[in-house]
Formats: structure tokens, C-alpha cells, sequence
């Protein structure tokens, strides 16, 4: 590809101890693409997560971050804060909303940096200048306009923790974007959905991809939701990639059937991988 | 600590020795009124200072012993501004008072900038006894400095603004509200309508909303909390500033002990109202005023302090959480 990747994951390796949680892991995620990262419960997806937004530092390993603009950044050498505003945003498995905030005013913390930026530290917003007050109203409309995506916009002054299970996860995601992330990484976003709200978020991500050209990096469970969107899969297993490729090759891979799923029943696994019937 | 044990109010003692035997009833409104006064101005003090525990506690989770010695050191600030005002020929005192407010602000939102970054920073993330007792280490050492560079010696300060309006007069007995009162209610009134301005409306208000919240998560949407909490301690630091001035202006003595007391009456203050919450906190430092104002005016100034801690128990025995605090969500 002549396109450089998104993020490239070179060699990755972190311990937990006498644990290896990842182990050697090498991938790349190409831009304006949704990859997808699946593998049984400890797999390591999470931790790798957890390496590219900061929570962690690798033991092993360079994480290369590349933005539209042509800049590039090592992850690993980074706080947390500075990641995100590089432009890699994460939701996190359990949604960490700010309950307490309206569900504006979510979206509006996620758009910090600019505000701050525009505001001088708060002082032109404390005496609302004009540069700040132009600022806010960009916000303010970029918030509207993802809680339309999202359908949020009946509810959006109500406090986010009163919200029901669904729509706090798509405001997780309304979130994340108005952080004006090129790469955004989601943690099981489909956990805990219904199948028609599962479906909805497909078509999110997929708008999110191909009218916004953001790349995504996804962990998920749910088959019917990696299967369907992704344009590539990396399939982790106790910490090793044991294969990568479209959809299409992933699903017949016998190696991903036997490890993935774990169980003897091909037919089962199979099924499993399509997309139908009960998850694992 | 005699310098809350002085009366609060000349006329008060005068006329009215020993409580409420103020004859009629005109007579006992009046006295009421004017212990009503004297509360509300003691009150402004504490909430200003409330305002710097309950603002660090929501963020970081820690009480900031330190802080009432922030408040000290403001009050010395402020002296020593007046000082300056006075060899720079500054002796218009509205621009005075003025001045000195910006030079005690900004001096010591200095030291509680300094404070956190050297004693608390560092301990981030460790246990959560760790930075409480490096607060009271902080106190000690701000006690002690002040000592050995100011002396052990209490500081007057000659009465600057003098005067009063009187409202009332029923007898012998005179309601009054000195211009003191009144400019330390405006300015404290003032004080707090622009921080919870601050708080509700700007970015970093809102940066400060969401770090209270989930400091992890908002750290990953960007925010630079490290900078967040800092500005939380100058906040807190320069609205301590001006309670120090107020006071020094107010009962014209100073020393370096005076942080004390007045720092575990305004943490008071904050667990009255529920600490973690601003309203709560401005809230629990007019009721703690008003509650020694009218004790000492009722019963016995003695015992004052007595009847300040009393009722803090007695609120927690029934609302745990304080006034207006709201109980705290496990987080799963």
C-alpha cells in the first residue's frame, strides 16, 4: 500500500509480571479503514488498548502514530492527554461517561483543547470575548450536529448518567468524535446492545468512516458487528497474532476457528464466525 | 486563640452585656439584626475559605490541612502590601484596599501553586493517607516560616476604613453595619457569583467539572489535568488571599497561629454543606458564622466553637453527606 498506516504496532511486548500479556505483536492499522482486533477473553486486546492511549508503557515495542498532515507520533513516549490530542481518542468496555454533566456538556469537554485554546487559559472566556464566544459556537454546533447522528438531541440537556444503557453508549462515541480524533479506538462499543441497536451502530461506524475519513480501531465480541464492517481483522490469541486479513479470510481461517472459539465443534465455530446465531 | 474570643461588634458588649436582656421587643430585633450582620460577615470569611478545601477535595480527594495556613499567609500578604501602599505614598484607600487585593492574590495563589507541585504532585497515585500527611507537613512549615521571618509577635494593622451607617437605634441600643462589613459582603458576594461563573460557564470550569467526575477520561479526551488541578489550588489560594485581607482589615491583628483554627472552621464549613460541592461550601461558611455570631451574642462567646463543632455532629448524624452534598457513587 502507498498509503502509510494509521498506526503501525511494532513488536509490542508488555508483562505483567511473570505474565506475558502481549507478546511480540506486530499490525497496522491503514487509514480511513475500520480494523478490527478479536480474541478470546485475555487475548490482550484491551492491554494493547491501553499501550496506544498511554495507560500503559510498553516494555518491547514502538507504536507510530501518523496524522493526515504527514505527522507522526510515538506513542509510547507520551501522556495520556497528549495522545488524545494528537488525535487518538478511546471509549472504554464499561461506559465512562461524566454522569454528572448534561449530555451537551459531555460533548463539550471533549472539545477542551480548542476551547482552552481559543479562551487563553479562561480568561477571554471569563470576560467572553469575541474569539472566545466564536470558538463556543463552533463547538456548540459540532456537538448538535453529532447528537443528531446519534439521536441524542431530545435528550440533550438531560444529565448523561440518567440516560439509558444504549444511548449512553452512542454518546460515548458522539464524545469521542467531537474530540476530532483521526484515530478512534473502541473498546466493545456493541457490548450490552440489542440487535437493532447493534445495527445502528454499524451504519455509525460506517458513516464515521466513510463520510468522515476517520480510521477505526475496533475490539469486539459481537461477530455480526466485526464481520459486517470491518475491512480487516487481527486475531489475537494469549497475547500473539495468529492471523490478519479481510473478513472474508479470517472467517475460513482454521487456525482462528480452532483458537478463537475454543471449541471442538467446528460447525459451532463456524456459525459462530458468520455472524449468526449465539454468541460464544 | 484569643482573636476570635474579642467581640465582634463594640455596641455589643456595651449595650447588651452578657445576651439578650435587651428589654423590649423592638429591643431584641434590633439585637437580633445586629448579630445577623456580625454572622454574615464572619460567614463570608469562611465560605471564601471553604471554597479552597471543598474545590481541592472534589478533584484530587484529598483534605488540604494546608490550606487555613494559605489563608494565614494571605493575611500576611496583605500587611505587607499595606506596608508598601503606605512608603509608595499610596494613601487613598479604596486604590489601596484595591491594590493590596491583587498584590495578596497573586502572591499567594503563588504559594498554593508551589504547594501543590512540591508536596502533592509527586505523591499522585500513591495511597491516599500519603499527601494528607504531607499537608500537614506543609502546615507546619508555613507556620514556621512565617514565624522566623515575620516574628511570633501579633501584627496590628491601625483601623483603615472607619465609619458606619446605623440602621436602627431603640433606646440605648444602636443597629449598625460599618463600610468594613459592607465592602467585605460585596466583595465576597462578588467573589462568588464570578468562581461559580467560572465554574459553570468557562472551559476550565467545565475542565474541572469533568476531572471531579473521571480524571482518567478526561485526560484521554485531552484535558491537561495536571494544569486543571493546579489552577484549582491557585483558585482556591487567591479566594483564601482575600479572606486573609478581610480579616486582617476586620479585627486589625495577625499572627502566625491564626491559620489554625480558622482553617478547621472552614473545613467545617465545607463538611457542613456537603464537601465537594461549592454551594455547599458557601453555605456551610455563612451557617458556621451566623451560628458563633448568635452564640456569642445569646449564650456565651466561650464557648462559641463549642456550639460550631456541636452542630456539624449533629448534621452528620442525619445527613451524612452534609447539606447539599450528594452521596458518592461507587464507581464500578
Amino acid at each position: 500500500m502507498t498509503v502509510p498506516p494509521v498506526l503501525s504496532v511494532e513488536h509490542l511486548t508488555i508483562r505483567f509480571g511473570g505474565l506475558v500479556a502481549v507478546d511480540d505483536l506486530s499490525f497496522e492499522a491503514a487509514p480511513g479503514q475500520i480494523t478490527a482486533l478479536i480474541g478470546p477473553n485475555g487475548a490482550g486486546k484491551t492491554t494493547v488498548f491501553n499501550c496506544i492511549t498511554g495507560f500503559y508503557k510498553p516494555d518491547v515495542g514502538r507504536l507510530t502514530f501518523r496524522r493526515e498532515t504527514g505527522a507522526s507520533f510515538l506513542l509510547e513516549r507520551m501522556d495520556g492527554f497528549r495522545i488524545a490530542q494528537a488525535g487518538v481518542v478511546r471509549t472504554f468496555q464499561n461506559i465512562r461517561l461524566f454522569p454528572g454533566m448534561s449530555v451537551v456538556e459531555n460533548l463539550m469537554v471533549a472539545q477542551h483543547v480548542k476551547l482552552m485554546h481559543a479562551s487563553l487559559f479562561s480568561v477571554a472566556g471569563f470576560l467572553r470575548l469575541p474569539r472566545f464566544l466564536h470558538a463556543e459556537a463552533q463547538a456548540i454546533e459540532r456537538a448538535r450536529y453529532w447528537l443528531e447522528r446519534t439521536g441524542l438531541v431530545d435528550q440533550a440537556d438531560l444529565p448523561a448518567g440518567s440516560l439509558p444503557y444504549g444511548a449512553q453508549r452512542r454518546l460515548e462515541i458522539a464524545r469521542a468524535m467531537c474530540a476530532g480524533p483521526s484515530l478512534l479506538c473502541l473498546d466493545e462499543p456493541a457490548a450490552g446492545l440489542n440487535p437493532r441497536e447493534s445495527q445502528g451502530l454499524n451504519e455509525l461506524l460506517l458513516s464515521i468512516r466513510d463520510e468522515h475519513g476517520i480510521s477505526i480501531l475496533l475490539i469486539e465480541h459481537d461477530m455480526s458487528v466485526v464481520m459486517q464492517i470491518s475491512d480487516r481483522i487481527v486475531v489475537l490469541e494469549q497475547g500473539r497474532k495468529i492471523a490478519a486479513g479481510p473478513p472474508d479470510e479470517v472467517r475460513v481461517n482454521p487456525e482462528v476457528i480452532r483458537a478463537y472459539l475454543g471449541v471442538e465443534d467446528e460447525e459451532t465455530a463456524v456459525a459462530v464466525l458468520q455472524g449468526e446465531g449465539a454468541r460464544a | 486563640m484569643r482573636l476570635f474570643g474579642r467581640p465582634l461588634n463594640g455596641s455589643v458588649r456595651t449595650f447588651a452585656p452578657g445576651g439578650a436582656r435587651v428589654g423590649n421587643f423592638r429591643g431584641r430585633m434590633a439585637y437580633f439584626l445586629q448579630q445577623l450582620i456580625n454572622g454574615v460577615t464572619l460567614g463570608a470569611t469562611y465560605g471564601l475559605i471553604a471554597i479552597g478545601y471543598t474545590m481541592v477535595y472534589g478533584i484530587v480527594g484529598m483534605i488540604n490541612f494546608a490550606h487555613g495556613d494559605i489563608y494565614m499567609i494571605g493575611a500576611f500578604v496583605s500587611l505587607v502590601g499595606f506596608m508598601l501602599m503606605g512608603t509608595m505614598g499610596i494613601t487613598w484607600v479604596p486604590l489601596a484596599c484595591f491594590l493590596v487585593l491583587i498584590f495578596a492574590m497573586g502572591f499567594t495563589a503563588v504559594y498554593g501553586w508551589t504547594v501543590e507541585r512540591v508536596a502533592y504532585r509527586p505523591l499522585r497515585g500513591s495511597q491516599r493517607l500519603a499527601p494528607l500527611i504531607s499537608a500537614i507537613g506543609v502546615s507546619i512549615v508555613l507556620q514556621n516560616f512565617v514565624q522566623l521571618a515575620q516574628g511570633a509577635r501579633v501584627k496590628p494593622l491601625p483601623p483603615m476604613i472607619r465609619g458606619s451607617f446605623e440602621l436602627s437605634s431603640s433606646g440605648n441600643f444602636q443597629v449598625t453595619i460599618s463600610y468594613l462589613q459592607i465592602g467585605i459582603i460585596l466583595v465576597t458576594v462578588a467573589l462568588m457569583a464570578g468562581f461559580t461563573y467560572i465554574i459553570k460557564f468557562t472551559p476550565l470550569g467545565r475542565a474541572q467539572r469533568a476531572a471531579e467526575q473521571d480524571r482518567t477520561m478526561a485526560s484521554l479526551l485531552g484535558v491537561d489535568v495536571d494544569r486543571t488541578i493546579s489552577a484549582t489550588f491557585v483558585i482556591g489560594a487567591a479566594l483564601a488571599a482575600v479572606a486573609g485581607l478581610m480579616v486582617t482589615l476586620y479585627y486589625g491583628v495577625i499572627d502566625f497561629y491564626i491559620g489554625f483554627i480558622v482553617g478547621i472552621k472552614a473545613f467545617t464549613a465545607a463538611v457542613l454543606g456537603g464537601i465537594g460541592s461549592l454551594p455547599g461550601a458557601m453555605l456551610g461558611g455563612m451557617l458556621i458564622g451566623l451560628i458563633e455570631a448568635f452564640w456569642s451574642g445569646y449564650f456565651s462567646i466561650e464557648y462559641k466553637d463549642v456550639a460550631a463543632f456541636g452542630i456539624l455532629v449533629f448534621v452528620l448524624i442525619f445527613r451524612p453527606t452534609g447539606l447539599l452534598g450528594r452521596p458518592e457513587i461507587e464507581k464500578v
